[in-house]
C-alpha cells in the first residue's frame, strides 16, 4: 500500500508493488511481462508476450478451442458447428459472444442459436469417439441440410487420437457437402491465440477460393478481424456501402460461408484485429495476390484515416471524392455526442486490458474524449502487437508455437493476380502509403506507463487500488472485482449490453456509453449516512 | 423464427445432441467449492475451462467469480499435470491467501489419468501447503454425467478430504441443500433457525454470490462453510441430503465413514417437498415446529387458493436440473397445472420413474426424458403446444418462437436478476414461484383476451 499515498506515482515502484509478493520463479517472469513503457524513436522496449500462463495464477485468458470455435467461426451463421467432445465446451460457447448476424431473410439459414455436440461419454473416451462423431454429421445433415458442416476438437480427442479430419474427408465424400475438422484442442498454444491461427488455417485451406464466380461492384475489399460484436459490422459495412466501397466478405462477423469462399476475388484486404486474422491476410497475399492494409474503425478519426487510407489505396478519384464527403456528413453528428460528452471525460484515466487489438484500438476512443490511458496490455496478444511488426523476425519460435502448424503456401497458378502494377506500388510508397504494417500498442503509449501483458486478477486489484482509475476495461471475468472496489468497468470483449462502437455512430454510442459510466451515481452512494457518519448523538431531538 | 431450423418431425437422435440441457462436471465442483469460506476452487486442466466456468457463473450471478486453474499445455498434457498442480498449490497459497484449495479434475485430466491424492500428497510433503490449510480435491470427469455430478461430487469431497469424527457429537444436524441459489441456501438456513435445529449446511454459497457492494472487493467474502464445520460433520446427529442427484453421495459418504445416519430428500420446492422437509427437520432435531413456519405454510396455501383458476389445467413445459424438476413438477401438480414435457439433460433413469409416479393422475399424456436435449423439448413443444415454458434462459429462443409464457428457473439465468435474492425454495420460495407463474400467465391473458372480456380484477 506504501505506494498508494505517494504522489506522483512512480512506474518502476508500482511494478515492484504488483511483483513483490509473488514466488521469486513467478516474479521473475511477470517481470518480464510487466515492461515500463519507453519508446524511443517509434522504437519500444522489449515485452515477453505469447508465452505459458503460470499454473494458479488466475488468468484472463482462455483456450485455443474458445479462439477457434468462438472468436473466428462462432460469428458465420449457416455453417453448422459441430463440438466433438464432452458437453461442455459446446455449452459455454453457445451464444455467450454477442456476435450479432443478420441473414438476409427469414429463410436463410442462421444456425449460430444452436449449439451442437457428440457429448463424449466414457466409452467414447475409452474406444475412440470417430464413430460418434461420423454418426453425429450424419445427424445434423439429416436435420439441417447445411451447405458445410465443421468439427472442433476439445481436450481428450487429441489425447485419445481420434482423427476428425480423416472422418470429415470421409464424410465431405458421402455427404457432398464441405465437411473440415479444425484440431482446436484446448491444451494447444498458450491462449485462444493457438485457436485463431489454426482456424485461419483451416478456413483458408477448406473454403477461400471455393467460388471463383466474381461479385458485383466497385473497390473490393475484405474486412478481416472484424467479429460485429454489438453490431459493429453493421455500423462497418453502412460506412462502406455509403463510400461506395464493397465489402466481399468479413471474417469474420455477420459473415456466410461464400463469403469465405469468395475472398480471394476481393482486391485489397483490409485488417482490423491483427492478431487474430493476420495469418489470413499473409496468405491470401501469398497465394492469390491481393495485399493488405491494417485499418482501425474504433475511433472517428481513426475510422475516417482508414476510409481515406482504402481510397488512397484504390487511387480513384471518384472513391477519393467520396469517402471526403461521407467524413463531412458524419462528422458533425459525432462532434455534437464528443461535445457533449467532453466536460465530464475530460482527464479522467483508462486501464485497458483486453484482446490482441483492443487495448490499443479503443485508445483512440478514450484520447477523443481527453482521456488518458494509464496503463494497458493484451490478454493474448503477441510481441509484434506490443512492439510493431519490425519484431516479427527477433521472435523466438518456442515449443508451444511450434506445435501449431504453419501452412506452407505457395502461389496459385491460375488465381495469383497482382493487384497492383510495380508503378502503382512505387507511387503510393512515395506517397508513404504503407502495406503490411501494424506499429503496434506501445509506440502510442505514453513513456512510463504500465504495459503489461496476460495481466492476472491479482495484478489488476493492485493496479486499480494504486492507480484509482475512472474507467477499467476487459472482460466478463475482471467485471464485477473491479466494480465491487466502486470503478466502473465497461466489457470491451462482449461490450455489456452496447454497441456498435465502431465507426462513426459507434464512436457516438461509446462516448454517451463512457459519459454515463464516468457520471452515473450509483457510485457517489457506496456508503451509507451511519457509515460516513457513525458517531451516535446523545439525543434525539423529534421535529 | 430464432430457431427456424428445428423441425415439428421428431426424427431419433443417438449422437448428436443439439441444445444442451446440461453442462460438464467441473462447472458444478467449482459452484460447490466457493461454498466453503475462503476457499478458491482450482480447475486441473487447460486454462479455456476454467475461463468458461467462471464467465458463465460471472454472468449467472453478476459477481465475481475467482477460480485458478492449472494452466495445460501441450507438454502437460503428454507428462502429466503434476508439476502444474504442485507449483499452483504453491503460487496460490503464497499470492491469494485462501483457507481452502477446492481441485477438481477436468475432461483432459482425467483422460491422461492424473491421481489427484497422489499429486496433493506429494505437494504436502514438500511443504506447499502451510500448516492450517486444506486442499481438497474430487475427480469430476465432464465425460460422465453433468454438471450436478460434479456439483455432487465436490460436496462429497467436502466429506472424504475433511470430515471427522470426534466420538463426542454436536447435536447439529448436517443438511446438504443440493444445487440451489444462495438465496435457496440463506432461506434452508431461516428455516432451520425458525424451526431451532442446529445445523451445518454445506456447501453455503449465500453472503458469497450475493454479496453486497461497498466500494471494497475481497476475494474471499464472509460467508461459506467453514473448515471446522466441515470437519465436524462427523459428529453430528444426522445428515439432510435434499435432491438425490445433487446431494446423496456425501450424506452416504458420511454414514460410511462416520456413521452419522442420512435421509434423502427432494429439493424443499412447493408445498409438499417444503411440507417433508420441515417435518424430517423437526423430527431429527427433536423439536416443535415454530408457529411463524406454519404462518408461512399457510399464506402460500392462501395465494393457490385465491388464484388456482386461473393456471388450472395449464399446461407447462420444464427443462433442467433433475432435482429441481422433480419438486417442481410436484408442486405444479398440486397447484391443477399439467406439466406435459419435461426434460433433464442428467441422465438417471429413476427420473423418469418418479416423474411418472408424480404425474401418474393427470388426464393427461406425459412426455419425460432423461438425457434429453432442449432441441427435443422445442420439438414437443411444436407438436403438443404449452400455456408455459420453465427453465434457463436459453428458453427464451423457443418461447419467443412459439410465443409461449415463460419463466426463468434455473441454470444459467443470465439476463435476469432476482435468483441470487431471493429464494424458491421453502413456503416463501414457492410464494415466490406462484407469483411469477400467476404474472406470466395473467400477463398474456392481459395481452390476448378480446375487449368484452379484457378484465381489471383478477
Amino acid at each position: 500500500m506504501s505506494v498508494a499515498n505517494k504522489k506522483p506515482l512512480d512506474a518502476a515502484a508500482v511494478k515492484e508493488e504488483l511483483l513483490n509478493k509473488y514466488p521469486p520463479k513467478v516474479a521473475r517472469k511477470r517481470a518480464k511481462q510487466i515492461t515500463i513503457n519507453k519508446v524511443e524513436e517509434g522504437q519500444a522496449d522489449e515485452v515477453m508476450a505469447n508465452v505459458r500462463t503460470i499454473p494458479g495464477i488466475i488468468t484472463m485468458r482462455g483456450c485455443t478451442y474458445a479462439g477457434c470455435k468462438g472468436v473466428i467461426l462462432g460469428p458465420t451463421r449457416d455453417i453448422v458447428n459441430i463440438t466433438h467432445g464432452p458437453i461442455g465446451c459446446g455449452f459455454y460457447s453457445w451464444l455467450t459472444r454477442r456476435n450479432q448476424t443478420r441473414p438476409e431473410t427469414d429463410a436463410h439459414e442462421n444456425f449460430i442459436p444452436y449449439a451442437m455436440s457428440t457429448d463424449m461419454q466414457d466409452q467414447d473416451i475409452i474406444f475412440g469417439g470417430e464413430k460418434k462423431l461420423a454418426a453425429a454429421i450424419q445427424e445434423a445433415y439429416d436435420t439441417f441440410h447445411p451447405k458445410a458442416i465443421a468439427v472442433f476438437s476439445t481436450c481428450p480427442v487429441g489425447l485419445i487420437g481420434d482423427d476428425v479430419h480423416a472422418v470429415a474427408r470421409q464424410m465431405k465424400e458421402k455427404l457432398g457437402i464441405n465437411v473440415f475438422a479444425f484440431s482446436c484442442e484446448g491444451y494447444k498454444g498458450v491462449s485462444q491465440s493457438a485457436g485463431h491461427h489454426i482456424a485461419n488455417n483451416q478456413i483458408f485451406t477448406h473454403v477461400v477460393g471455393e467460388n471463383d464466380a466474381p461479385k458485383p461492384g466497385e473497390y473490393k475489399i475484405n474486412l478481416l478481424g472484424e467479429y460485429n460484436i454489438g453490431g459493429d459490422g453493421f455500423e462497418i459495412d453502412r460506412i462502406l456501402q455509403k463510400c461506395g466501397i464493397t465489402s466481399i466478405s468479413t471474417f469474420s462477423g455477420n459473415s456466410t460461408y461464400d463469403q469465405f469462399a469468395s475472398a480471394h476475388t476481393a482486391d485489397l484486404n483490409a485488417v482490423m484485429c491483427h492478431r487474430s486474422i493476420n495469418y489470413v491476410a499473409e496468405m491470401m497475399e501469398t497465394k492469390y495476390g491481393i495485399p493488405w492494409i491494417k485499418i482501425n474503425f474504433i475511433g472517428a478519426e481513426a475510422t475516417a484515416k482508414s476510409l481515406r487510407k482504402i481510397a488512397q489505396y484504390f487511387g480513384d478519384k471518384k472513391l477519393i471524392d467520396r469517402v471526403e464527403e461521407v467524413i463531412a456528413e458524419e462528422l458533425p453528428a459525432v462532434k455534437a455526442a464528443l461535445d457533449a460528452v467532453f466536460p465530464v471525460t475530460k482527464g479522467k484515466k483508462a486501464m485497458l486490458f483486453v484482446g490482441g487489438s483492443r487495448a490499443h484500438h479503443y485508445q483512440e476512443l478514450f484520447s477523443e474524449m481527453g482521456m488518458k490511458t494509464i496503463s494497458a496490455g493484451y490478454e493474448f496478444a503477441h510481441r509484434d502487437d506490443y512492439e510493431g511488426r519490425r519484431v516479427i523476425p527477433d521472435i523466438k519460435l518456442d515449443a508451444d508455437s511450434r506445435n501449431i502448424e504453419e501452412l506452407d503456401i505457395t502461389q496459385d497458378e491460375t488465381r495469383f493476380r497482382p493487384r497492383k502494377s510495380e508503378a502503382e506500388l512505387k507511387q503510393l510508397a512515395e506517397e508513404g502509403f504503407e502495406f503490411k504494417n501494424y506499429e503496434g500498442l506501445m509506440p502510442d503509449m505514453d513513456n512510463d506507463t504500465l504495459v503489461i501483458d496476460d495481466l492476472n486478477q491479482y495484478e489488476a486489484d493492485k493496479l486499480v487500488e494504486i492507480y484509482k482509475p475512472d474507467i477499467f476495461c476487459a472482460g466478463i471475468k475482471e467485471k464485477f472485482s473491479i466494480q465491487k472496489m466502486g470503478i466502473p468497468m465497461k466489457q470491451l470483449h462482449s461490450y455489456d449490453s452496447g454497441g456498435p462502437y465502431a465507426g462513426f455512430q459507434g464512436a457516438i454510442n461509446f462516448y454517451k456509453e463512457i459519459g454515463r459510466l464516468v457520471t452515473t451515481s450509483v457510485w457517489a452512494n457506496l456508503k451509507a449516512p451511519w457509515e460516513e457518519n457513525p458517531e451516535l448523538s446523545a439525543t434525539y431531538v423529534w421535529e | 423464427m430464432l430457431l427456424r431450423h428445428t423441425p415439428k418431425e421428431i426424427k431419433e437422435r443417438s449422437t448428436l445432441n443439439i441444445n444442451p440441457a446440461k453442462t460438464c462436471q467441473p462447472i458444478g465442483a467449482m459452484y460447490a467449492g466457493l461454498g466453503i469460506s475462503g476457499c478458491l476452487p482450482h480447475s486441473h486442466g487447460s486454462q479455456g475451462c476454467c475461463a468458461y466456468h467462471r464467465s458463465m457463473m460471472t454472468r449467472h450471478y453478476k459477481e465475481p467469480i475467482s477460480a485458478a486453474t492449472s494452466s495445460f499445455t501441450e507438454g502437460a498434457s503428454v507428462f502429466g499435470g503434476q508439476a502444474n498442480l504442485v507449483q499452483a498449490i504453491n503460487n496460490i497459497f503464497t499470492v491469494y491467501e485462501p483457507e481452502v484449495i477446492a481441485v477438481h479434475t477436468t475432461c483432459l485430466s482425467e483422460t491422461i489419468g492424473d491421481d489427484l491424492k497422489q499429486i496433493v500428497t506429494k505437494a504436502d510433503k514438500e511443504g506447499k501447503i502451510p500448516e492450517g490449510k486444506s486442499v481438497i480435491y474430487a475427480s469430476t470427469p465432464s465425460y460422465v454425467g453433468s454438471h450436478v455430478t460434479g456439483f455432487s461430487n465436490m460436496v462429497k469431497g467436502m466429506v472424504s478430504c475433511l470430515s471427522e469424527a470426534t466420538g463426542k457429537k454436536n447435536g447439529k444436524v448436517n443438511i446438504i441443500p443440493g444445487w440451489v441459489e444462495p438465496s435457496d441456501m440463506e432461506e434452508i438456513k431461516r428455516l432451520a433457525d425458525l424451526i431451532g435445529v442446529g445445523h451445518i449446511l454445506f456447501p453455503d454459497t449465500s453472503g458469497v454470490l450475493n454479496g453486497p457492494l461497498t466500494g471494497e472487493y475481497t476475494m474471499f467474502p464472509e460467508g461459506g462453510t467453514s473448515v471446522a464445520d466441515l470437519k465436524s460433520t462427523g459428529d453430528s446427529m444426522g445428515t439432510l441430503a435434499l435432491g438425490q442427484w445433487a446431494s446423496t453421495d456425501a450424506a452416504r459418504l458420511l454414514d460410511t465413514m462416520h456413521k452419522v445416519p442420512c435421509k434423502v430428500l427432494d429439493l424443499p420446492i412447493g408445498l409438499k417437498a417444503t411440507d417433508r422437509f420441515i417435518d424430517a427437520l423437526r423430527i431429527i432435531g427433536g423439536v416443535n415446529v415454530s408457529d411463524a413456519v406454519t404462518f408461512e405454510r399457510g399464506q402460500l396455501l392462501d395465494i393457490i387458493s385465491d388464484y388456482a383458476q386461473y393456471i388450472h389445467g395449464k399446461k407447462v413445459a420444464l427443462v433442467g436440473d433433475p432435482d429441481q424438476l422433480i419438486a417442481l413438477t410436484e408442486f405444479l401438480v398440486t397447484l391443477g397445472m399439467h406439466p406435459v414435457h419435461i426434460i433433464t439433460g442428467t441422465p438417471g433413469k429413476k427420473f423418469v420413474k418418479r416423474i411418472k409416479e408424480i404425474t401418474k393422475d393427470l388426464p393427461c399424456e406425459v412426455n419425460v426424458k432423461a438425457a434429453g436435449d432442449m432441441f427435443l423439448l422445442h420439438q414437443w413443444i411444436k407438436n403438443e403446444p404449452v400455456d408455459l415454458i420453465m427453465g434457463n434462459s436459453y428458453c427464451k429462443y423457443i418461447a419467443r418462437d412459439e410465443d409461449i409464457p415463460y419463466v426463468r428457473y434455473g441454470f444459467p439465468i443470465v439476463d435476469r436478476v432476482g435468483h441470487q435474492y431471493f429464494a424458491s425454495v421453502g413456503y416463501k420460495g414457492a410464494m415466490r414461484l406462484l407469483e411469477k407463474i400467476l404474472d406470466q400467465i395473467l400477463s398474456r391473458k392481459d395481452r390476448d383476451e378480446p375487449e368484452e372480456s379484457f378484465e381489471l380484477v383478477y
